[in-house]
């Protein structure tokens, strides 16, 4: 037996690992479900096991592809429409473009589409739709659509009627923003989801810090005719505190041309204020554990 | 009821107990519980949901291998042990010895789901830590997984009554994956035409409907199960059982047995 499991370990390390590209062999929907035999429920919980191990492996080896990710859900939800973990790991997941997801909003939103199709009663896929317009799509008005559809569903939260009303005036807020992805991080227990929310909204903060930092240095070119020569004359012309620091304490720099930049940007991989020019992220995404 | 048949009928269940078919209740519950223990680790919350549905799966799934398996020798081991011949002149009606056999196989499928059963509560309490009202409905997905085995055993005991064990066997599982199909095939005599769906539906409502059985994924997510629906399967089941083991019988009667 010791001989055998031996040679085994010997064999896989000659043999090629089969992929999950390998191991999808049936990407059919329709196919898996009429192999399945009846036990739809069973197959589909197969399925979501995959999607989730897919998932996790690919952002383990640090992998800017999920091309295997879609049809993983939708051959879950085909089997057990009324499962609704995979849906909301699609509006996560599926809509984002690489490297923190799929890069397939216009797939996210079918799977939201027929999730609530099947399942009109649960205001959560209402939500998770009008975040992936919100989001990936910055179509604020179906997003505005889509909170409201949802509002309108027999104990939905009172957050939807909120958020529909914020997409008509200030979709473009970073409180509408930040409203969002706390929902979203509060609102599931996966840790992939909330892990992803709560960078979000660390890097939420830095673009509203930087924003409003490059707004108190253009108001001191203004004031003084000349740009500052470092952060600490802006901290004192807006009586503020002490040099502002981003989420991990590192102080806001003043580029010699007057922009406001974030010192390591690769920690911040969702941030679109205060990258240098020209930057280009090197490394892949990496959450920051919950504290 | 008949006496002789209850005396058959326990001695196919003690039979069945020696030949260790219960031992695939160790199968099941370390299947069970490895999924209840591994399910959190590995997938996201759906354990509740995994606990339902394996369990469920493996409940019917085992039960209709053991039906196959047990149903296609009962009267083919008689018949090769000649043990028949013993039964037969005691004297019991041929139609008394296929009831009663089939009585003892339904019997120790019963017996058999009865503990998976608690084995299935067991781990879903694990996983939930509680048992809310909801969960009542496992027991309807279970009733439903018992007509299904009686509809098994029966036809298992049809084609065993004429046909030899491995040909029984690929008859009664061919029917039940067939069966799996109805929905399916239904839906295919709707969509054609003349001869084709006349022989469709034919097959469609011939063939036995374990479609109509399956409530596993609408238990798993604690949906109602209408009375109207239980009633129904009920009768279809036994009717169906009925249907079968008549068959058996009246070609057990017609049987030479030299």
């Amino acid at each position: 037996m010791g001989a055998s499991v031996l040679l085994q370990h010997h064999i896989d390390e000659i043999r090629p690992r089969a992929t999950i590209e390998d191991v999808l062999y049936v990407s059919s929907p329709a196919i898996v479900k009429r192999a399945s035999l009846g036990f739809n429920g069973l197959m589909a919980c197969i399925y979501w096991t995959r999607a989730v191990q897919y998932f996790g492996n690919r952002h383990h080896d640090r992998s800017e592809t999920f091309n295997e990710l879609a049809p993983l859900l939708e051959i879950t939800t085909t089997l057990d429409p009324n499962m609704i973990p995979p849906y909301q790991f699609g509006a996560t997941f599926l809509a984002p473009r690489s490297p923190s997801g799929a890069g397939e909003p216009d797939r996210a939103i079918k799977l939201m589409e027929y999730g609530i199709q099947h399942n009109p009663d649960n205001w959560h896929l209402y939500y998770d739709l009008g975040f992936v317009y919100y989001t990936e799509l910055k179509d604020y008005k179906k997003a505005g659509e889509a909170f409201d559809r949802g509002s309108k569903v027999p104990n939905a939260h009172p957050f939807l009627k909120l958020l529909a009303a914020q997409m008509e005036e200030h979709a473009g807020d970073f409180a509408t923003a930040r409203m969002l992805w706390t929902a979203t991080y509060e609102g599931s227990h996966e840790k992939n989801i909330r892990q992803n929310a709560r960078e979000h909204l660390r890097c939420l903060k830095v673009d509203e810090d930087v924003t409003n930092l490059q707004a108190a240095v253009d108001r001191f070119t203004q004031l003084n005719g000349r740009l500052p020569t470092s952060m600490w004359e802006v901290a004192m012309a807006e009586n503020l505190r002490g040099i502002p620091v981003d989420p991990d304490g590192d102080p806001y720099q003043i580029s010699g041309d007057g922009h406001v930049l974030v010192k390591n940007p690769d920690d911040f991989p969702f941030i679109t204020q205060g990258l240098p020019p020209g930057y280009k992220r090197t490394s892949p995404v990496k959450f920051h554990s919950e504290s | 009821m008949n006496s002789r048949i209850l005396h058959i009928a326990s001695n196919t269940f003690r039979e069945a107990v020696r030949d260790r078919v219960l031992y695939n209740l160790i199968a099941f519950a370390v299947l069970i519980s490895g999924a209840a223990i591994l399910v959190g680790e590995i997938s996201i919350e759906i354990e509740r949901l995994v606990v339902v549905n394996l369990g469920l799966t493996a409940v019917s799934l085992f039960g209709v291998v053991i039906a196959i398996f047990i149903g296609i020798g009962l009267v083919s081991k008689e018949i090769e042990k000649r043990t028949l011949y013993t039964v037969l002149s005691r004297p019991v009606r041929r139609w008394e010895f296929i009831v009663g056999k089939f009585l003892g196989l339904a019997g120790t499928l019963v017996v058999n789901t009865l503990f998976m059963a608690i084995g299935v509560f067991a781990a879903l309490f694990y996983v939930a830590h509680k048992l809310s009202a909801p969960d009542a409905l496992i027991v309807v997905a279970l009733y439903f997984i018992i007509l299904e085995f009686l509809i098994i055993c029966s036809l298992s005991l049809l084609f065993s009554s004429f046909s030899t064990p491995l040909l029984s066997a690929v008859f009664a599982f061919s029917l039940f994956v067939i069966g799996s199909f109805a929905d399916d095939l239904r839906g295919f005599a709707r969509v054609t035409h003349g001869i084709t769906k006349w022989f469709a539906t034919g097959a469609a409502y011939l063939l036995p409907n374990f479609s109509a059985l399956n409530v596993i994924s609408a238990v798993a997510h604690q949906k109602h199960i209408g009375v109207q629906l239980i009633l129904q399967n009920t009768l279809y089941a036994l009717v169906y059982a009925a249907m079968a083991l008549s068959g058996a019988v009246l070609i057990f009667e017609r049987r030479n047995l030299k």
